[in-house]
C-alpha cells in the first residue's frame, strides 16, 4: 500500500509482536482447511512461472535463426528461414499462453481462498462483539475495534491473496533464472552476479538513511496535521484572542522541519532509481562485450546473448518483489496479530443453562448487600441495600461524573456487582438469561438511536409481532402519531441511516413510542433533553409520563424539579452513593442533595 | 510511466484547483486602512442597534432588528431554543461576522472602525464548546497575553473554579494538555476556558452558553464568585438554563432570530409567551417564585 508520500520507498512497515506464533496459528486455524487449493495454487503458480522463464531462450533462438540467416545470405547462401523463425515464435506463444492459463488458474483458486478466510475471521469477529464483556469496550474506543474488523482484516485478505502467490512467483523466478542464465554461459553469470552485492550494498545504505528521513517526515507531518486539525477546530478562539500570530509562527516552525526532513528523504529515496539504472547499465554492458567475445569464440550463439540480457534484466524483478513481499508479511501478520488477540479476548460469564419464566415478573427490584467497583481494588459502590417495589419510582441524581449510569449498568447486566446480588421479584439477575433479563427492561436514552428502515420497522424493533394498530396506539402515547402523519409515506416513511431528517426531539419521541409498544416491566431513563426545544421537551416529559405509569422506573435526573415526586432518590458523587432517601428526607438531611438542590437557585449577586 | 502520468497529473491538477481555491478567497473581515481609536472614557459598552445578519448566499435572515444595550457592571442574558440565533449574536460581538444591517458599538464605536485586534482585546470570549490548545494547563490560561503574571493566571484560575483540580494533578499548572484538550474531563475544558477569557482582564465577558457542561453546585459557585470578582464589568451570557440567568439585569428573549421579549425575570414572566414557556418547562411554579426572590 502507497505511504501518504508516494510509493513505499523504505518507510517503515508495521511489524508484529510475534510473527512466528502469529504465523503458525493463521496457518492452523484458517490455512489448514484450505491444504488442496492451497497446493494447487503453488502447483500452478511454479508451472506459470517455468513457462514464463523459458520464454527469453526460445527467443534468442529464434534471433539466432535470423542472425545465421543474415549472415548466411551475406556469404551467399538461402538467407533466413522464415519457417523456422515463425515455428519458433508460435512456440513460444504457446508458452506464454499456457503460463497465463496457469497464472489464472492459480489466481482464482487463490482469491477465492482469501475471501473464504476474511469471510470466516469476519463472522468470527461478529460473533465475538456478541460475547465481549462491556469491560472490553470501555477499555478500547471505537475506533480501535473498527479498525481491527474493517482496516486488519482488509489488510489480511489483500496481502494474503498477494503475498502468497506472489513469493511462490518471485522464488520460482529466482531459482528458474539462475538456471537458465547458467544454462547459457557460466562466466556471464558470474560477471551479472558480482553486480548483485554492489547494489544490495548501495539500497542498504539509502534505505538506512532515508528510513531516518522517513522516520521524521512522518512524525513532523503528523506534527502539523494535528497543528491544523487544533487551530482549525479552535478557530474563533485563535481569533477571539488574538492568537493568529503565535499561531502562523508554531505552524511554519513545525513546517519547516517537515521541509527538512521531507526534502532529505524523498532525495535519497529518488537517489535510488537513478544509481540503480547507472549499476545496472554497467553490468548490461559489461555482459554483453564478455557475450560478444564468446559468441565470436564460438561458445555462444547471438540469440543467447539476448536471452542472457532478457534474464539479467528480470532478475532485479523478482528480488524487489521478495523485499515488497516480506514488508507485506509483516503487514498481514501484524493485522492477524491483532485479530486473533481481539478472538482470543475473555469472554462474559456464560448464560445460565435454564432460564427463569419472565412473562409473570412484576418489577420489584431489591438491591442487597451490593459491592461494585469497575476495578478490582477500587470499590465505588459499597454495601448498598435498597428495596423497590413495582411502579415506583427511582431517581438518580448526582453531579456530572458521578457515575449515575453505574447503576444502570449493573441492573442490565453490562457488569456483575463483585458482591451481594441484584434480585428481581426475588430472582438473582444473574440466574436470568441475558437476552431475557434485557427485555425487561426498556431504555429512553439521551442518545437516541433509529436505524435506517421505515418509522414502523423502528417502532417495532423491541417487538418485531407488533400489529400496526399496536404501534399506532404506541406512537399516539407517545405524542408522535400527529408527526409522523405529516410525514409523506406517514408510517412508512424511510429514515436514512442518521435519521438526519427527523429532528433531535422526534427521534426521542419515537424511542419512546418503541418502548411503550415493547412493553416492559422496568423501565431506564435518560431525561436529558438539553438539545431540544421547550415544546417538544414539554411533550417528551408528557409521553415519559404516560409511560411511566405502572412501570418501576430508574431516572437518571438532570433536573431535580422533576423528581420531586419520586420513591426513592439516590444521590451520587465520585462513583458512590453518598445519600438515599426522599426529596423531603433527603432536604431535611440538609447534606449533599440539599447543598445540590438549593444551588440550584442560588442567587447571582451580577452588578 | 506514461499511464501512471495519465492517472497522477488530472488528480494533481484537481488537488490544484482546491488548493487555489483556498489560497484566492479573500478575507471578508479586513480592518479598514484608516482605523479609528477607542475612546477610553467610554468602557463596556455593548449597543445592538437595529442589528440583523444573514451568512453570505443565504436567503433569509438568521437575526433580525435586534437592538439593545449591555452596560457595564450589569449582566445581559439571551436564551431562547435551539436555532433562534442565540451564539449568532454573540459571534458578532468580537466580529466573528460582519452584521448585514443596523450597526453594532463597542464603547461607543462601531466595530467595523476599529482594528481586530485592539476589539479582541477587550472582549473575554467563552466558546459553547471548552475548546483548548495542546501545551500546558499554564500555556492555556495565558493563552491570550503570554507575558501575564502568574498570579494573573493564578487568579483567573481560582474564579473559574479550576484551581481545585489543577492542583489535585501532579505538575499543577505545568500539567501537559493533550491535542484538542483530549484528557481534561468536558466540565474542566469548560473551566479552564472560562479562566482562558478571565485572564486577559476584560472590559465584556461572552459566556456563550458555557455552563451546560458543569453541574448545578460548580455552575453557581462559579457565578457567586464572577459576580463578585467581575464588578463594573459587561458580561453577556447565552443560557440554556432559566436558572442560570433568574437574576440579570436585563434578558432578551430570542425566537427565530427575533426579539420577542426583554426585561427582568418577573417582568418576562408576565408580558413574554416564550419565556413563560420556557421558565415552566424548567422549573415548578413554587420554585418560580421561590428562585425570584
Amino acid at each position: 500500500m502507497p505511504g501518504p508520500m508516494g510509493k513505499n520507498n523504505g518507510a517503515p512497515a508495521q511489524k508484529p509482536k510475534n510473527f512466528k506464533k502469529t504465523t503458525k496459528k493463521l496457518i492452523k486455524n484458517y490455512l489448514s482447511k484450505y491444504k488442496f487449493a492451497i497446493f494447487v495454487v503453488i502447483i500452478f503458480a511454479i508451472g506459470s512461472t517455468i513457462f514464463n522463464i523459458v520464454g527469453p531462450k526460445i527467443l534468442g533462438n529464434a534471433t539466432t535463426e535470423i542472425f545465421n540467416g543474415i549472415v548466411g545470405k551475406l556469404s551467399g547462401g538461402t538467407g533466413i528461414d522464415f519457417g523456422k523463425v515463425a515455428s519458433i515464435l508460435f512456440t513460444l506463444l504457446g508458452f506464454y499462453i499456457v503460463s497465463a492459463i496457469f497464472s489464472l488458474i492459480q489466481g482464482f483458486t487463490m482469491t477465492s481462498v482469501a475471501q473464504k478466510l476474511t469471510y470466516k475471521i469476519r463472522n468470527d469477529i461478529a460473533a465475538k462483539l456478541n460475547k465481549l464483556p462491556m469491560k472490553y469496550f470501555d477499555k478500547k474506543t471505537n475506533g480501535e475495534v473498527l479498525s481491527i474488523i474493517t482496516n486488519d482484516i482488509d489488510t489480511l485478505s489483500q496481502n494474503l491473496n498477494q503475498s502468497i502467490t506472489e513469493i511462490i512467483t518471485a522464488v520460482c523466478t529466482i531459482i528458474g533464472i539462475i538456471i537458465m542464465m547458467l544454462s547459457i554461459s557460466v562466466t556471464m553469470t558470474i560477471i551479472s552476479f558480482v553486480i548483485l552485492p554492489i547494489s544490495a550494498i548501495i539500497v542498504k545504505i539509502i534505505v538506512g538513511k532515508s528510513q531516518k528521513y522517513f522516520q521524521r517526515q512522518q512524525e513532523y507531518l503528523g506534527h502539523v496535521n494535528g497543528q491544523v486539525e487544533e487551530i482549525y477546530g479552535g478557530h474563533t478562539i485563535v481569533k477571539a484572542f488574538n492568537g493568529e500570530e503565535a499561531a502562523i509562527e508554531n505552524f511554519t516552525k513545525a513546517n519547516n522541519e517537515l521541509y527538512k526532513s521531507g526534502w532529505k528523504s524523498q532525495f535519497l529515496s529518488g537517489l535510488m532509481h537513478p544509481l540503480m539504472n547507472f549499476i545496472g547499465n554497467v553490468g548490461y554492458v559489461a555482459v554483453s562485450v564478455v557475450g560478444g567475445y564468446l559468441a565470436i569464440q564460438g561458445k555462444i550463439t547471438v540469440g543467447n546473448i539476448q536471452s542472457f540480457i532478457q534474464y539479467n534484466k528480470r532478475f532485479t524483478q523478482p528480488i524487489t518483489q521478495v523485499a515488497q513481499v516480506s514488508g507485506m508479511l509483516q503487514a498481514m501478520v501484524a493485522a492477524a496479530e491483532r485479530v486473533f488477540e481481539f478472538l482470543e479476548e475473555e469472554e462474559e460469564v456464560k448464560d445460565p443453562e435454564t432460564s427463569i419464566d419472565t412473562s409473570t415478573i412484576k418489577g420489584n427490584v431489591e438491591f442487597k448487600d451490593v459491592e461494585f467497583g469497575y476495578d478490582e481494588d477500587k470499590i465505588i459502590i459499597n454495601d448498598f441495600n435498597a428495596k423497590v417495589k413495582e411502579g415506583q419510582k427511582i431517581a438518580i441524581v448526582g453531579p456530572t461524573g458521578a457515575g449515575k449510569t453505574t447503576m444502570v449498568k449493573l441492573l442490565m447486566r453490562f457488569y456483575d456487582v463483585n458482591s451481594g446480588a441484584i434480585l428481581v421479584d426475588g430472582h438473582n439477575i444473574k440466574d436470568f438469561k441475558r437476552a431475557d433479563l434485557r427485555k425487561m427492561f426498556g431504555m429512553v436514552l439521551q442518545d437516541t438511536w433509529l436505524f435506517g428502515g421505515t418509522v414502523k420497522d423502528n417502532i417495532r424493533y423491541g417487538r418485531p409481532d407488533a400489529t400496526d394498530t399496536e404501534v399506532i396506539e404506541a406512537a399516539k402515547a407517545a405524542h408522535v402519531h400527529h408527526f409522523i402523519k405529516t410525514l409523506p409515506n406517514g408510517y412508512n416513511s424511510v429514515l436514512n441511516e442518521e435519521s438526519s431528517n427527523v429532528s433531535a426531539g422526534q427521534k426521542q419521541l419515537l424511542t419512546i413510542a418503541r418502548v411503550i409498544l415493547a412493553n416492559p416491566k422496568i423501565l431506564i431513563l435518560d431525561e436529558a433533553t438539553s438539545s431540544i426545544d421547550t415544546r417538544t421537551e414539554i411533550q417528551i416529559q408528557s409521553a415519559m409520563d404516560n409511560l411511566m405509569k405502572g412501570r418501576t422506573s430508574f431516572i437518571i435526573a438532570h433536573r431535580l424539579s422533576t423528581i420531586k415526586n419520586a420513591d426513592l432518590i439516590l444521590v451520587m458523587d465520585h462513583g458512590d452513593i453518598v445519600e438515599q432517601g426522599t426529596h423531603e428526607e433527603l432536604l431535611a438531611k440538609q447534606g449533599f442533595y440539599a447543598d445540590l438542590y438549593n444551588s440550584q437557585f442560588d442567587v447571582e449577586e451580577a452588578g | 510511466m506514461i499511464s501512471i502520468i495519465s492517472i497522477m497529473l488530472p488528480r494533481a491538477s484537481v488537488s490544484a484547483r482546491r488548493i487555489n481555491e483556498v489560497l484566492e478567497t479573500e478575507a471578508s473581515i479586513k480592518d479598514k486602512e484608516e482605523t479609528k481609536k477607542f475612546v477610553e472614557d467610554k468602557k463596556g459598552y455593548v449597543e445592538f442597534k437595529n442589528v440583523s445578519f444573514r451568512y453570505p448566499d443565504a436567503d433569509t435572515e438568521i437575526l433580525e432588528d435586534i437592538d439593545f444595550t449591555a452596560k457595564p457592571g450589569e449582566t445581559t442574558a439571551i436564551i431562547g431554543s435551539t436555532g433562534s440565533g442565540k451564539s449568532t449574536v454573540v459571534n458578532l460581538i468580537p466580529r466573528f461576522y460582519d452584521v448585514t444591517g443596523g450597526e453594532l458599538l463597542i464603547d461607543g464605536v462601531n466595530v467595523k472602525d476599529v482594528p481586530q485586534k485592539e476589539l479582541r482585546k477587550r472582549i473575554g470570549f467563552v466558546p459553547q464548546k471548552g475548546v483548548l490548545f495542546s501545551g500546558t494547563i499554564e500555556s492555556n490560561i495565558k493563552y491570550g497575553d503570554a507575558s501575564m503574571s502568574d498570579e494573573q493566571m493564578k487568579k483567573a484560575a481560582e474564579i473559574a473554579q479550576a484551581t481545585d483540580f489543577i492542583e489535585r494533578k501532579e505538575k499543577q499548572f505545568k500539567s501537559e494538555i493533550a491535542q484538542g484538550g483530549n484528557n481534561v474531563s468536558g466540565g474542566q475544558k469548560q473551566r479552564l476556558s472560562i479562566a482562558r477569557a478571565l485572564a486577559i482582564d476584560p472590559e465584556i465577558i461572552v459566556f456563550d452558553d458555557s455552563f451546560s457542561a458543569l453541574d448545578f453546585k460548580t455552575d453557581s459557585k462559579l457565578r457567586e464568585e464572577l459576580a463578585k470578582q467581575t464588578k463594573g464589568k459587561t458580561i453577556i451570557i447565552v443560557a440554556q438554563r432559566i436558572s442560570t440567568i433568574l437574576n440579570a439585569d436585563q434578558i432578551i428573549v430570542l425566537n427565530e432570530g427575533k426579539m420577542v421579549g426583554k426585561g427582568t425575570h418577573e417582568e418576562l414572566l408576565k408580558n413574554c409567551e416564550e419565556y413563560r414557556e420556557i421558565a415552566e418547562s424548567q422549573l415548578s411554579k413554587e420554585e418560580l417564585e421561590g428562585g425570584a426572590n
